[in-house]
Formats: C-alpha cells, structure tokens, sequence
C-alpha cells in the first residue's frame, strides 16, 4: 500500500458505517437511475482503488454485502457462515479493487463472480476450474467507449430480464439464486425437465432478441 | 503466439450449461468442461460473460428476502481488510500446448506425461479427479479408428483437443463439443489424419451395447 493511500486510510478511519448509509438512502431518493447507480459503484471502486476510501467502500457494503449473504444463505449457507463469506467477499472487493475492470464487467457482475466463487470453494467444497486468460488484469486503464458500451448492454440486459414474463423470470432467478439443478427446478415446480430447458431456453432467447 | 486464439468452433455449449457454470451449480466434470472449451472459444467466453452480467443483475436489482448483515458486520469486515491483503497465487505461466491451461491443472502436467489405460479397441482413456457427482476423463482414440458403440444415461459431453471425430451429429475438429443426452446411441470415429483426444465428461455411466464392452465397464471405470 502506497504511502500516499495509507494516509487517507487514516483520515477516514472516522467515517462511520451510519454515515454512509444515510448519505446513500439521500442520493436514493433524488431518484437515481440504474445507469447512474452503475457509473456511481464504479467510481466507489476506483475511489477505494486510489484513496482506500471507506465511506465509498461503506455505500457498496450496506447495498451488495446483505444481498451477497441472501445469495448463500439461499444456495445452502447457514446464517452464520453466509455473514462470515459475505464479509470476505467485500474485503476481497476491496482488496482486489486495482484488478477491477469497468470494459469487462459492471461492478454488480464483479461482486457476483466474487461471490459464486466463494460459493464454490467453501459450500460445495470443490477446486474451481477457470477459463484460460480470464485474470481481471492487470491491464492498461481500460478505454472508456468499451466502458460505456459495456454499460449500455448492462442496460440494455437489465430492462429484458425486467420485460420477461413472470414465469420466466423465477426460473432464471431460480437456476442462479436457488442453488437449483434444472432436474432438481423439475421436481420442486412439479414440471418435466423438457418445459424447464424450453422455458429456460425462451428466456435466454427473449433476452437475446431483445438485445439485438 | 498463442495458438489457441481463433480456431474455428463449430459446436458449442448450451446456454444451460454456461448459465449453471456462471451460478456455481454445476458438478466440477462440468465445469472443468466449460473452462476448457470456453478457453478456446470466444463465443461461448462472450456468451458466459452474458451470464455472469444476468447474475450481476439479479444480484444487484432484485430483492433478497430477509437478509440483514450482523451490527458488527462493517467494522469486521474493516478489521479483516486492516490485517492485510491475502496471498494471491501469481498467474501460470501460458505456454502453447493441446492442452487448455484448466486441463493441464488437473493432469499436472502436459500431454506427453499423461497415464494412458488401455480400454479396449485401441482406445486409451485417462481419469481425472473430480468430485463425484460427475465423471471427467481424457480419451484417446486411434486415427480411423471407432469408439465402442454406445448410449447414455445422463448427459455426456465430448470435446475436441486434437484430431477430429465423426458421428451422427456431424463433424468435429479441436473445440468442438459434441452433447449427448439419455436417449441418443452412437459411435464417433475419428478422423483418419491423427490421433483424436478428446476430453469426454459425464454425470452418468456409459452403457456399452457388446457384451463385451459391458463387462469391461464393471471393471473399468468408463
């Protein structure tokens, strides 16, 4: 850690946990877009990245850590061990900040690899085989229009998954926060595994079409 | 150079696949399949980053039940990240090889150091070590020669690493991934140019259609 970041850990040893929420819950209500949202947890990473800044790491706390401890909680996490890896993901965030590339993944997406791999490790207990050539850097600083077309996709991602019919959109939700075979989606829902794949297959398709 | 860069990938993975690699539901056969063929292919690498944002979203977007963090949580958190920054193991070293760099993890080492068995017909296969829940092996099938004839009980899927085989469902060259579920029998052959190795996953046996072969499954893990 540089000198330079040491310090102004120091100074903002003060800023409380509290603070940041309320200051966030205020933003909140000026309406925020999505967009807006995204371009904000992007500059608390690079904040974090440059400052070791608590109050921006304290905004993405209090927004993606209960969401984090959910997702495991869900996959088969007691509450206990769900809090304890959703504290770890978070320092992984803020420790790994510098590897963070906004062209290749919203700060959403990132937290969310973070997090399924920890999954991974600690629930399912398996070695995690990873594509070649995937490390999150370390790379130049990334060019800005592949920031923003990654963006607009995000976007554009975000409004079909919100567009998808009901039915759809709990499978989805189901294969990735249910910790959810499609066979074992199958048994819960009382539906043949083909419907399952067809269905999951027409929301993957709807959300492709709905890109073009 | 980097010769695993734009090869012409004709059969890919499904969407199911990469979604349950992207959610971590996966058995780890699978995975090991999935970071194999994607690190030679830039559609399904494209398409499972598509997967990753539709999990960054719901994470990000959707409302999760319940959950609150500990009223200590932050400060320990804090406290976790005060003690330093852990160890991260430095990126391997990548040197060209038939072998995508998640296979050669779980050999150790590169296709010349592979323990081939022999199973039968000139075939040779090598067992990687996975969790249970599914079965990974490395096969080796002779140029121009045939597998055994055989169908599936769950789902099996074959890549290409180097030569090529042909079956029912087409033609397929390195990275190449050829699915087969429950009710499809058939027989690849591989191409008569070069030995054809493939890696072959599977969440259930094989069932061999001779007699022979069925005996042999009792005894060799296939």
């Amino acid at each position: 850690m540089s000198a330079r970041s040491h310090n102004v850990l120091s100074r903002r040893r003060s800023v409380n946990f509290q603070t940041a929420t309320t200051r966030l819950v205020a933003v909140g209500s000026k309406r925020v877009t999505n967009e807006n949202k995204r371009n904000l947890w992007i500059s608390h990473v690079h904040r974090i990245r440059d400052d070791a800044d608590k109050a921006a790491f304290a905004d993405l706390y209090a927004h993606f850590a209960p969401r984090v401890k959910g997702f495991l909680i869900n996959s088969g996490a007691d509450g206990y061990l769900a809090e304890e890896c959703a504290q770890e993901v978070m320092a992984t965030l803020w420790h790994k900040a510098h590897l963070f590339d906004p062209s290749r993944a919203s700060v959403a997406t990132w937290i969310f690899t973070i997090a399924r791999n920890r999954k991974i490790d600690i629930l399912r207990k398996q070695r995690r085989p990873e594509p070649e050539d995937l490390t999150w850097g370390p790379e130049e600083e990334p060019d800005q229009t592949d920031v923003l077309a990654l963006q607009q996709e995000t976007e554009t991602l975000s409004k079909a998954l919100t567009a998808l019919p009901a039915a759809q959109r709990e499978l989805i939700e189901q294969a990735y926060f249910g910790d959810m075979s499609h066979s074992e989606i199958a048994k819960k829902t009382g539906l043949p595994l083909g419907t399952i794949k067809s269905r999951l297959r027409l929301g993957l398709e709807r959300l492709r079409q709905t890109m073009k | 150079m980097n010769k695993m860069m734009s090869i012409d990938i004709k059969h890919h993975l499904t969407d199911e696949i990469l979604m349950g690699y992207s959610a971590g539901t996966l058995p780890e056969a699978f995975n090991l399949m999935v970071a194999t063929h994607v690190s030679l292919c830039d559609t399904c690498r494209a398409q499972l980053a598509a997967c990753d944002a539709v999990g960054g979203i719901l994470l990000d977007e959707h409302d999760v039940p319940n959950t609150q963090m500990q009223p200590d949580s932050f400060a320990a958190t804090i406290a976790m990240i005060e003690q330093g920054v852990p160890i991260t193991k430095a990126p391997a070293v990548k040197k060209p090889s038939v072998l995508p760099s998640p296979l050669r993890d779980y050999i150790g080492s590169d296709l010349n150091e592979i323990k081939w068995r022999p199973i039968g017909m000139g075939v040779k296969q090598a067992i990687l070590p996975t969790s249970k829940q599914a079965s990974a092996r490395l096969l080796m099938i002779p140029a121009g020669a045939a597998m055994p004839d055989h169908g599936h009980n769950g789902l099996e899927m074959t890549m290409v690493l180097q030569g090529a085989f042909q079956d029912d469902d087409g033609y397929f060259a390195r990275g190449d991934v050829d699915i087969a579920d429950s009710d499809l029998e058939h027989t690849p052959m591989a191409d008569i140019h070069e030995d054809c190795i493939c890696l072959a996953v599977s969440d259930a046996p094989l069932r061999f259609k001779g007699i022979l072969p069925r005996i042999m499954q009792s005894f060799i893990r296939i």
